[in-house]
């Protein structure tokens, strides 16, 4: 007899996710109101009736808005796990690697709306210059919403209990909300925590995107982020299926929690060699100065050096 | 004779300190409704998940359909169907997307809506699955486990928790089953469950199996004796109820005395007269015919809910 398909399963589930989530009313409320009022307010603040802002903001926003991934996933699959659901699937020949692929695939696919309304905002009701570098965007999004997708599934993998996720979730989310420059521009940070912030994954995530919507980076500066993100998906991935639980009871033993750190490792990799070179916090506070100092639209970075 | 469809040799599995199940063997014909009968705790479910390859067994061999249930991964899935003790569905599910969702999962589906049909869930096909009864959900977990046309369904106490009324619904479906030939094994601490519905019966306690054979069999095992469950206004200090006419056995179970008599008209008269001579009275009396729950006491001198 033939086996079952695992792509034709990924899709079959992927669908059936985002059904659930489009009848989530919490889920509808912090993936598209919450980022929504987060650019409203963030404009209002920090814009300074600046047009080079609003850029700057959007490249923020559409951060959180792909972290969010990270958030909702983990506490979705530990959810099912606890209520059993999860079990129910296993019966079925349906394996990890399905499962998880589908809640990535769910959650890009519901991410790309919010961020097309996010950027659809800047553009016609903040006015916003210039579209920005829309692939660099596009590119970025995708592995970012994977990237985190697959870092919340690794914190699913390892905690046990719905109360020990959010515990966990809530500390990786509040460093990588305020370490990264998703929420305060990097350059503003001592230097230690600008150097900090270059091993951590949201950085890549938040400086990328601000470089793509304000035009101030190259493709091949753009590129390194990334690079980062996919390398991180892949290992994130790979170490989410392997410590995938199906069972309730199957707890996790607590040294299985450093498989966390191995997930870690491409961003590493990637804040020594930032560290050692210099660039990118050099492009950062570059970035910053000339927004910060821009009455109008800025000028490409190959322009402003 | 063909090679039986479950086979299952001196299997152990342990959790811990705790002997979940002690060397169980049994096989299951193709066709047939085959029951673990037994109390909570005596190893049914770890049984049966391991011949749903959902646990690992610490020793013994388990073959269904053929095939090694923890080895077979998808061919083996494929050919079972399966209601576990303890599930469910996301809330927001509903009951048709449900069962279109597991169908997509097998090569060889059955039609959809005339599962909805059969389970009598055509009116619910748009109602989440939160909004669903107890026995709609135990309605729909059956649906599910034959979007694939299996050739073994698995039933791990369909019934548990479930009213009577329900219950019934689902002992008529289950009896559908029989009638299309399915092999079906399932576990069950209803006596009644066992008796109505299966061909054979395994009473399981303590990890072992304790007795097999059909519903009847055993019963005739059990001496064609009539269990009499009286409650007396004093205690039986002396146990001169085991000494009455026709008597075989008698036990004391929470006040309730279990005798189980050859000659139940004797007995009752032999008691009457009995309790006048010490002053004592009958605070109530039943009788009931032979049943697996005489077995079960027979052999463990226990009751089966206890």
């Amino acid at each position: 007899m033939a086996s079952s398909n695992p792509i034709s399963n990924t899709w079959t589930l992927t669908k059936v996710r985002v059904r659930l989530a489009m009848r989530n009313r919490t889920f509808l409320f912090f993936s598209l109101a919450m980022p929504l009022g987060f650019l409203f307010f963030f404009v209002m603040v920090f814009s300074k009736g600046s047009p080079a802002w609003i850029a700057y903001i959007l490249g923020s926003i559409l951060t959180l808005t792909v972290m969010g991934s990270f958030w909702g996933l983990s506490v979705q699959l530990v959810m099912f796990r606890e209520a059993g659901i999860l079990r129910r699937f296993r019966l079925a020949p349906v394996g990890a690697g399905p499962m998880l692929a589908s809640s990535i695939l769910a959650n890009y696919i519901l991410v790309v709306p919010s961020v097309t309304i996010e950027i659809l905002v800047c553009k016609w009701v903040l006015h916003m210059q210039s579209w920005g570098n829309l692939w660099a965007i596009f590119l970025l999004v995708t592995v970012g919403s994977a990237a985190f997708s697959a870092f919340g599934l690794i914190v699913a993998s390892v905690t046990n209990t719905m109360q020990e996720t959010q515990v966990i979730n809530q500390l990786i989310w509040t460093l990588f909300l305020f370490l990264s420059g998703a929420s305060v521009p990097l350059a503003v940070f001592p230097l230690w925590i600008q150097r900090a912030s270059l091993f951590m994954p949201a950085t890549y995530l938040a400086t990328g995107l601000e470089f793509a919507t304000t035009n101030l980076a190259s493709p091949a500066e753009i590129l390194t982020d990334f690079l980062a993100l996919t390398l991180g998906v892949l290992v994130a991935f790979e170490i989410s299926r392997q410590l995938f639980r199906w069972e309730p009871e199957a707890k996790v033993p607590g040294r299985a929690k450093l498989w966390v750190l191995v997930a870690m490792i491409p961003f590493i990799a990637f804040g020594v060699y930032e560290n050692v070179s210099g660039k990118r916090l050099a492009q950062i506070h570059d970035n910053f100065k000339a927004i910060d100092h821009a009455p109008s639209a800025p000028t490409k970075s190959t322009d402003i050096r | 004779m063909a090679e039986p469809i479950i086979q299952v040799e001196g299997l152990y599995k342990s959790y811990g300190a705790v002997q979940a199940v002690r060397g169980l063997s049994f096989a299951v014909e193709e066709g047939e409704v085959f029951g673990l009968l037994g109390p909570n705790g005596a190893g049914k479910t770890s049984t049966v998940e391991i011949l749903e390859g959902m646990r690992t067994p610490d020793g013994g061999t388990a073959r269904v359909c053929g095939l090694d249930p923890e080895r077979s991964g998808s061919a083996f899935k494929q050919k079972i169907g399966a209601v576990l003790q303890s599930t469910a569905l996301p809330d927001k599910l509903k009951v048709k997307e449900a069962i279109e969702l597991f169908a997509n999962f097998y090569t060889n589906r059955a039609n959809t809506d005339a599962l909805l049909k059969r389970f009598q869930l055509e009116e619910k096909r748009d109602a989440f699955y939160n909004q669903l009864s107890g026995g709609q959900k135990q309605r729909l977990a059956l649906a599910m486990a034959l979007v694939n046309n299996p050739q073994v369904v698995f039933l791990d106490e369909p019934t548990a928790g479930l009213d009577p009324q329900v219950r019934r619904e689902i002992y008529d479906i289950i009896e559908e089953l029989k009638r299309d030939k399915k092999t079906v094994l399932i576990t069950t601490h209803y006596i009644e469950e066992a008796e109505r519905l299966c061909d054979r019966v395994a009473i399981v306690d303590q990890g072992r199996i304790i007795a097999t054979g059909s519903p009847r069999e055993l019963k005739h095992k059990s001496a064609g004796t009539t269990r009499i469950e009286v409650r007396l206004a004093k205690p039986d200090a002396n146990g001169s109820l085991a000494t009455l006419d026709g008597v075989a056995d008698c036990r004391e179970f929470e006040g309730t005395y279990v005798i189980h008599s050859s000659r139940a008209p004797q007995t009752i008269v032999a008691l009457v007269k009995h309790l006048e001579s010490e002053s004592n009275e009958l605070q109530s009396l039943e009788m009931f015919s032979p049943s697996l729950e005489d077995v079960f006491i027979e052999l463990t001198g226990r009751r089966l809910r206890d």
